[in-house]
């Protein structure tokens, strides 16, 4: 089969790799027929994260039609299903599972041992990434095993565009949990740092969760305009100085929530001038993440308000404010989305024309493009935003 | 990969292999500017750990601190040329490039023994110029954001009955689970209870 390939820093191929096989009695094999390229792919096309291997297979948001089942998965699914694979894989009996928390699920991480190692107690297997989570082959691919599949897959029905429902894979589900955790309240300022596709995704969640306003801060032209589509209030931080605005817009009192869908990879420019002292440490393994976006969350909130991470953070950050947040009174809530939480919620708003999900796919191509599109998408060249990809 | 060469972490046994390479996301210019890294690396370790031969090689004998000092600005103009902001580093090298033509300038004088040496180190010093400014100029114009190339999504709300009439649609449903709470979305599913290998 076709697939897109990590072979090293920004070295993504589109190459001929060996079909998958059923392993275990839980597994499935789906033909994919849509997939994307998310924006925590970008940190292994940096080579930020640690624990590739040259060869491993791209991909955490993918959907596609059963065609294979394992003896034990046969309950839930059958070959001829259309199913959204989730990017986490949940066993859905150990106790993280049974308490809804699926992408710190104890049993799906094979390589959990270095799982513990490295966070000190695994973390759900994951499709498409590092070692550290399993290292299972991704899905930006023609084929994809599912191990679990009995339970990491959510079902859905013909008559629905792949476009509406692929993204119940990851972003949408991940930017709803970022403005749940955020624990949004009629009469909340919403303060949103980060357009992408979480972002966008966060935005509209935020509305439907009754947020009096949210403000959306990036810095491209075709980010903020997708943002104020939905309503929000932008702040281009290249033009304008984020602080000042947020205080213009809340009475000098600061948001109530703060959600950061930026993660470790912080623009940077002389603006920010902490962002250069990052990348310089970042460079000499000295530090892995650019927290910009943390610290100026932490400074611009609301005393007693909540910080929600939803952007990717990697490992050992540095200059952080803790006296401030400790002091202001901040809740911290963050984690990679426990996908199945949410999804057969989302799917009910999709199916009742609350959401479409489709809105935030800018370029959709096909797989063998997908190595050029990795360049385009990094770049946010000709105005990618989401990049869905055709096997 | 220093982490997976030190646990020894590999792909497991039925995972699909690599049958032949196709097209790679990196460009000529990638690979011309990761070329110039790691010729970076060499020179400055060169310089730096041997800068004697170096400058007795052209001539430039009492300068042997000078070139330690460019070995050590080399190793450091390598990390960026290196990494995803090669702009940076390609640019350091141009400056880097302008000292070492400047030193090297002084020596082909006539006085000078070696001065058909020097002129050698000036002509390789001058292409490794031009590769400098061909990879950045070529980086800096694939990196560049067009101005006419601006997209408005200004119609694209993903809100199907707009945004005000979306306002706190998701508020108040009791099928609307909490940030703490769990939902059955397992479904019935009573899987079998050996973990993947």
């Amino acid at each position: 089969m076709k697939a897109l390939v990590w072979h090293g820093k920004e070295d993504i191929r589109y190459d001929t790799v060996s079909d998958p096989q059923i392993e275990d009695a839980r597994d499935a094999i789906i033909k994919v027929t849509s997939c994307a390229i998310c924006g925590s792919d970008l940190h292994l096309f940096h080579n930020l994260v640690p624990a590739m291997l040259p060869g491993d297979i791209m991909g955490h948001e993918t959907m596609g039609e059963v065609v294979e089942v394992g003896s034990a998965a046969g309950a839930t699914l059958r070959p001829g299903d259309r199913v959204v694979i989730p990017f986490t894989i949940q066993c859905g009996e150990c106790e993280q599972c049974r308490r809804g928390n699926f992408s710190v699920c104890e049993r799906s991480n094979r390589k959990g041992e270095l799982g513990d190692k490295v966070f000190g107690h695994r973390t759900a297997g994951l499709f498409g990434y590092t070692h550290l989570t399993g290292g299972y082959p991704g899905g930006q691919a023609e084929y994809l095993r599912v191990p679990f599949a009995d339970t990491t897959h959510i079902k859905v029905p013909d008559g629905i565009d792949d476009e509406k429902l692929l993204f119940l894979s990851d972003i949408l589900p991940t930017g709803w949990q970022a403005a749940a955790q955020a624990e949004i309240e009629p009469g909340d300022t919403v303060a949103i740092w980060g357009c992408g596709p979480v972002g966008q995704m966060a935005i509209r969640a935020a509305v439907l969760m009754g947020a009096q306003q949210v403000i959306a801060i990036d810095r491209l032209p075709e980010r903020l305009s997708m943002a104020a589509a939905a309503g929000a209030i932008t702040v281009d931080f290249e033009r304008e100085s984020v602080l000042d605005r947020l205080n213009e817009l809340t009475g000098g009192r600061g948001p109530h929530k703060c959600i950061d869908a930026v993660g470790t990879e912080s623009h940077v420019s002389l603006g920010q001038p902490d962002t250069l002292y990052d990348r310089a440490k970042q460079m000499v393994m000295l530090e892995t993440d650019r927290p910009h976006v943390l610290r100026e969350m932490i400074y611009a909130c609301r005393p007693a308000g909540v910080i929600s991470i939803i952007g990717v953070y990697l490992g050992l950050v540095d200059k952080i404010p803790l006296g401030q947040a400790m002091n202001k009174g901040l809740t911290f809530r963050m984690a990679q989305a426990h996908v199945p939480r949410w999804t057969d919620d989302l799917l009910r708003r999709i199916e009742d024309g609350q959401i479409d999900p489709s809105f935030v796919i800018t370029h959709k191509v096909n797989l063998a493009q997908g190595p050029e599109m990795y360049t385009k998408f990094r770049d946010k060249a000709d105005g990618c935003i989401k990049v869905m990809l055709k096997p | 990969m220093p982490l997976t060469n030190v646990t020894g972490i590999a792909r497991s046994d039925g995972d699909p292999r690599l049958i032949s390479k196709g097209p790679s996301s990196l460009t000529g210019t990638d690979r011309l500017t990761r070329a110039l890294g790691w010729f970076s690396v060499g020179l400055g370790l060169m310089e730096f750990l041997a800068p004697g031969p170096l400058a007795r090689g052209v001539g430039l004998e009492g300068k042997r601190g000078l070139i330690r000092a460019y070995g050590a600005r080399e190793l450091a103009s390598a990390i960026p040329t290196l990494s995803v902001d090669k702009s940076v580093g390609l640019a350091a090298r141009l400056a880097g490039d302008m000292l070492d033509l400047n030193t090297l300038s002084t020596a082909l004088k006539r006085s000078n023994p070696k001065r058909h040496n020097a002129r050698i180190a000036v002509a390789l010093v001058a292409g490794v110029t031009l590769l400098d400014f061909l990879a950045y100029r070529a980086v800096k114009a694939a990196h560049r954001r067009k101005g006419s190339s601006v997209h408005d999504y200004s119609e694209r709300s993903g809100l199907p009955r707009g945004a005000p009439a979306s306002l706190g649609l998701a508020r108040n449903e009791s099928a609307t689970p909490s940030a703490h709470q769990p939902t059955a979305a397992m479904g019935g599913a009573s899987p079998s209870p050996r973990a993947q290998s």
